[in-house]
């Protein structure tokens, strides 16, 4: 296969991929970055000079900054909580000899298939509504009272709806993890006289690591750009403005593009030192 | 486990799989029902689970008020187009990584995934902008090349994997057989790699399908697809539960089928296959 | 025809020079088995003649034509791989047709050469199967018939066998060797194991790091071992290699003695020693002997009646007419 002939020809297949991926990277990269210098308000006045590095700070220093802070750890937390508990929880339980097997894998992974702002309003309307929602009958159904989910419980809703989402996700990794694991190696642990829950603690989840890792990394990177579901629920009123939520209201809503640009700079930033550790892990797996 | 398990412990296992299967589809099982009952059974108190009187009224009103099918045939263009204009460009670079691989091959890949870590609100004005600029602002082809863009390092990823499980002895056989490399690509290649095409093909249509962060804010009235639709019913028309039940129902559906066709290639094409 | 030969042939990978410039004819009708332990260059020596990778220098003639840039598909040659490497998506018939359609061969010709290769290889009740559905013994048939129908001037297997089990190894082993009398076509094997190139070949090319170490008949290589690296590899079990005094005895730093050319005794002999493990064969018996100054364990052959057991006490006795001697540097001294 190591011909000269092949290589040269090689290059060449792979140049569009390559060139097209560079231009996507680095010309709106460019731009955000040269923006996020400049007073720009393209409905008041455009392009109104360099400011340094007014941007920057006057992103951190305003007073939406550190809560939009919180709010997306909260979220990302939470949701990152919730799945890989449950996910790990629901990877062993379908990991079990049973009926229907096939059959139940679809129903935990179907609403990863679901549109995000389909999930949003379903959840919103017909769930979290606190005079029609399933879950206000629910409650009251109890005697308590309903509920007003993404006004009183904003943040909780946001992440009980983007849970959901998410959980067929971690479940399946964690599944597909599992489903590697070596029965010797548990057949071995039970002989050294090992109960079960030893076996979990010391066999399946070391195992599990690397899938659980790989997991909080890609929602990671997914969670922290999460949009439709705050765009459709709130619109990111209550409390539940995340940072990407607000650098699109500064750039859209507000039309002041320097700020949102120099904000975007800072979720780049941020997303990248995520993606450094994902990429480790990825490479690794490479040369093995 | 090559064990005989009791059929006590396979009953248990059973009962709480579906339990918890079912309460995790529920959400979805709840939508597609309240897609068929009327506006009045659809609120009612103590909701009705199956006791209604079965309607299709619901999907007639949302294909008569609002150009369902420009929605859908905006979805299916944008989510198709950007698959099939990936997998052209994926295909020859994918193949050349597999196939001819050099000192730089992985850090190519491993760069080629980090753009897909690139936030997209970061990026949003000056994408808004160009789209100005070149006057593609809510058209169709601007998604479709945004979307194959946000998608070709997984596109490629996917093909790199299903090709390096092609073994190179196979197309050495081929050579030696005095197959040229248009034969070794048509007759050999090809056949084998069609399955692994397809199921990347299926999972990017799937992710095209659901994308919504630039097909709200880049589409207007012209070239919305189905994420906008839907986006729609976030004012007082949600409200009308039964309409939005068979909106989404109607929007959700194709995917869903799609969606569990490729549940096996979802893990190694969401995870750049770190996780087999 | 099949006459190759290599001219000062060489190949480097990067920095890394895997085969020295080396010159080797191999003639027609020979059966030649490259044997070697795992990297020492063999499979890449091959893949160079079939032409699957380029030669960093040198030159290589294919029936006294330069081959050295001619494409792998160009050079008339036929190979089997280690993993056979069909094509799953064929069955067997297209998959042993599929050389011919390459080539252009007519139809009926066609037909006719399978039918012809599946007889030979007992392949008839299985052309319509899939390779998937095959057994692995079966399915070196069909890659061996793929490369048949080709009427190659030269078949190249690249260890063809090393994915079978041990019986059908043996069957396999013999296989090969019938299709080789009968063609009487140029066959170079390549293969890691010495029993197959001792009881295949016609010659044998012993390589180490790159370098030809010898070449030779069988049984010139068991006889007349040019070194140490040849006498431990050919020969099963190894040639028993004495350091220290008893070789200084012979003037040499090493005197050599195949298991197979130790006398035994329960009384007296050259060697005092004790049975360490005694394996048991049923014809013969291996016994692993401790107690021997310069060479522990030593391995000897003994008839398979001989009552020895662990811990037994015996003496050993070298046939001398049969001893190998080597140089400090390894080389054999007569």
């Amino acid at each position: 296969m190591a011909t000269q002939h092949s290589r040269s020809a090689a290059r060449l297949m792979m140049a569009p991929a390559v060139i097209l991926l560079l231009g996507w990277m680095l010309v709106p990269l460019t731009m955000t970055v040269y923006f996020s210098f400049k007073k720009y308000l393209p409905l008041r006045g455009g392009d109104l000079g360099w400011v340094g590095f007014d941007n920057y700070v006057r992103f951190v220093t305003s007073s939406a900054f550190w809560p939009s802070v919180m709010t997306t750890l909260i979220i990302v937390g939470g949701v990152l909580a919730i799945t890989v508990i449950l996910g790990i929880g629901l990877a062993i339980l379908l990991n079990q000899p049973m009926w229907g097997q096939g059959m139940v894998r679809i129903l935990v992974i179907a609403p990863f298939f679901v549109m995000p702002t389909v999930s949003a309003l379903v959840w919103k309307n017909m769930f979290m509504d606190p005079n029609y929602g399933l879950l206000a009958h629910l409650w009251e159904f109890f005697g308590a009272t309903p509920v007003e989910w993404l006004s009183q419980a904003s943040l909780t809703s946001i992440v009980i709806i983007v849970s959901w989402q998410w959980l067929p996700f971690a479940t399946l990794i964690l599944l597909t993890a599992i489903q590697s694991l070596d029965s010797e190696q548990l057949e071995a642990a039970e002989m050294d006289g090992a109960p079960a829950s030893k076996r979990f603690a010391f066999i399946t989840l070391p195992h599990l690591g690397r899938a659980i890792t790989v997991v909080i990394l890609i929602q990671t990177i997914f969670l922290l750009s999460i949009f439709a579901e705050i765009f459709v629920t709130t619109g990111g009123a209550f409390g539940t403005k995340t940072l990407t939520y607000l650098i699109f209201q500064r750039v859209l809503e507000s039309q002041n593009v320097g700020l949102g640009s120099a904000g975007g700079v800072y979720a780049i930033i941020l997303a990248n030192i995520v993606a450094i550790f994902l990429m480790r892990i990825v490479g690794k797996n490479l040369d093995a | 486990m090559a064990r005989n398990v009791t059929n006590q412990r396979k009953i248990i296992n059973t009962t709480a799989a579906w339990a918890v299967g079912l309460l995790i589809f529920f959400p979805i099982l709840w939508t597609i029902l309240t897609s068929f009952k009327t506006e009045a059974q659809a609120i009612a108190d103590p909701p009705i689970f199956l006791g209604f009187d079965w309607t299709i009224e619901n999907y007639k009103a949302v294909l008569e008020r609002s150009n369902y099918g420009r929605f859908l045939w905006n979805s299916i263009i944008i989510a198709g187009g950007s698959t099939i204009l990936g997998i052209i460009i994926a295909v020859p670079a994918a193949w050349s990584m597999a196939f001819v691989p050099s000192k730089r091959t992985k850090d190519i890949l491993l760069w080629m995934l980090s753009t897909k870590m690139l936030p997209a609100v970061g990026v949003l004005y000056p994408i808004y902008l160009l789209c100005i600029r070149f006057g593609i602002l809510d058209s169709k082809i601007a998604l479709v090349f945004i979307l194959m863009l946000i998608n070709l390092p997984i596109i490629v990823w996917m093909l790199y994997t299903y090709f390096k499980e092609i073994p190179g002895e196979i197309l050495e056989a081929a050579r030696m057989d005095g197959a040229s490399l248009k034969d070794e690509v048509l007759y050999v290649l090809t056949p084998m790699a069609i399955p692994g095409i397809a199921s990347t093909m299926l999972l990017n249509v799937i992710l095209a399908w659901n994308e919504a962060f630039w097909t709200l804010n880049l589409t207007a009235a012209k070239a919305a697809p189905l994420t906008a639709f839907i986006a729609s019913y976030s004012s007082p028309e949600g409200l009308f539960y039964a309409k939005l039940s068979a909106a989404s129902t109607m929007a959700i559906a194709p995917i869903l089928i799609l969606g569990w066709f490729s549940q096996k290639q979802l893990v190694s094409g969401l995870t750049f296959g770190a996780v087999k | 025809m099949g006459q190759i030969k290599l001219n000062q042939v060489s190949k480097s990978f990067g920095d890394v020079e895997v085969i020295p410039p080396l010159d080797l004819t191999i003639e027609d009708g020979e059966f030649t088995v490259f044997v070697g332990p795992s990297g020492c260059g063999k499979s890449t020596l091959l893949r160079l003649i079939a032409g699957l990778e380029d030669i960093t220098s040198g030159h290589i003639e294919i029936d006294g034509a330069d081959a050295t840039n001619v494409p792998p598909a160009k050079r008339g040659l036929a190979m089997v791989f280690q993993s056979y490497a069909l094509y799953p998506h064929m069955s067997v018939r297209k998959n042993i047709a599929f050389p011919m359609r390459m080539a252009g061969v007519p139809a009926d010709e066609q037909e006719r050469r399978i039918d012809a290769a599946a007889k030979a290889l007992n392949l008839t009740d299985y052309l319509d199967r899939r390779p998937g559905q095959l057994s692995g013994g079966q399915r070196q048939r069909v890659a061996i018939g793929r490369a048949i129908v080709r009427e190659p001037s030269a078949f190249l297997f690249d260890e063809p066998l090393s994915n079978l089990d041990a019986a059908l190894r043996v069957g396999m082993r013999m296989e090969i060797s019938e299709l080789h009398k009968k063609l009487a076509t140029t066959m170079i094997y390549v293969t890691h194991d010495q029993v197959e190139a001792m009881t295949m070949a016609d010659r044998i090319v012993v390589l180490r790091k790159g370098f030809i170490e010898q070449i030779g008949s069988p049984l010139e290589l068991y006889h007349k071992p040019c070194n140490e690296f040849v006498a431990g590899f050919i020969g099963s079990p190894k040639m028993n290699l004495i350091k220290g005094t008893e070789a200084d005895k012979h003037g040499v730093a090493t005197i050599g003695i195949r298991p197979e050319h130790l006398d035994v005794s329960s009384t007296d002999g050259a060697w005092k020693a004790t049975v360490g493990i005694a394996e048991h064969l049923g014809s013969d018996t291996f016994l692993h002997i401790h107690g021997v100054e310069g060479c522990d364990p030593m391995t000897a052959r003994v008839d398979g009646e001989l009552p020895v057991k662990h811990g037994d006490t015996i003496y050993l006795t070298p046939q001398l007419d049969k001893l190998h001697k080597f140089d400090a540097q390894g080389l054999r001294v007569d």
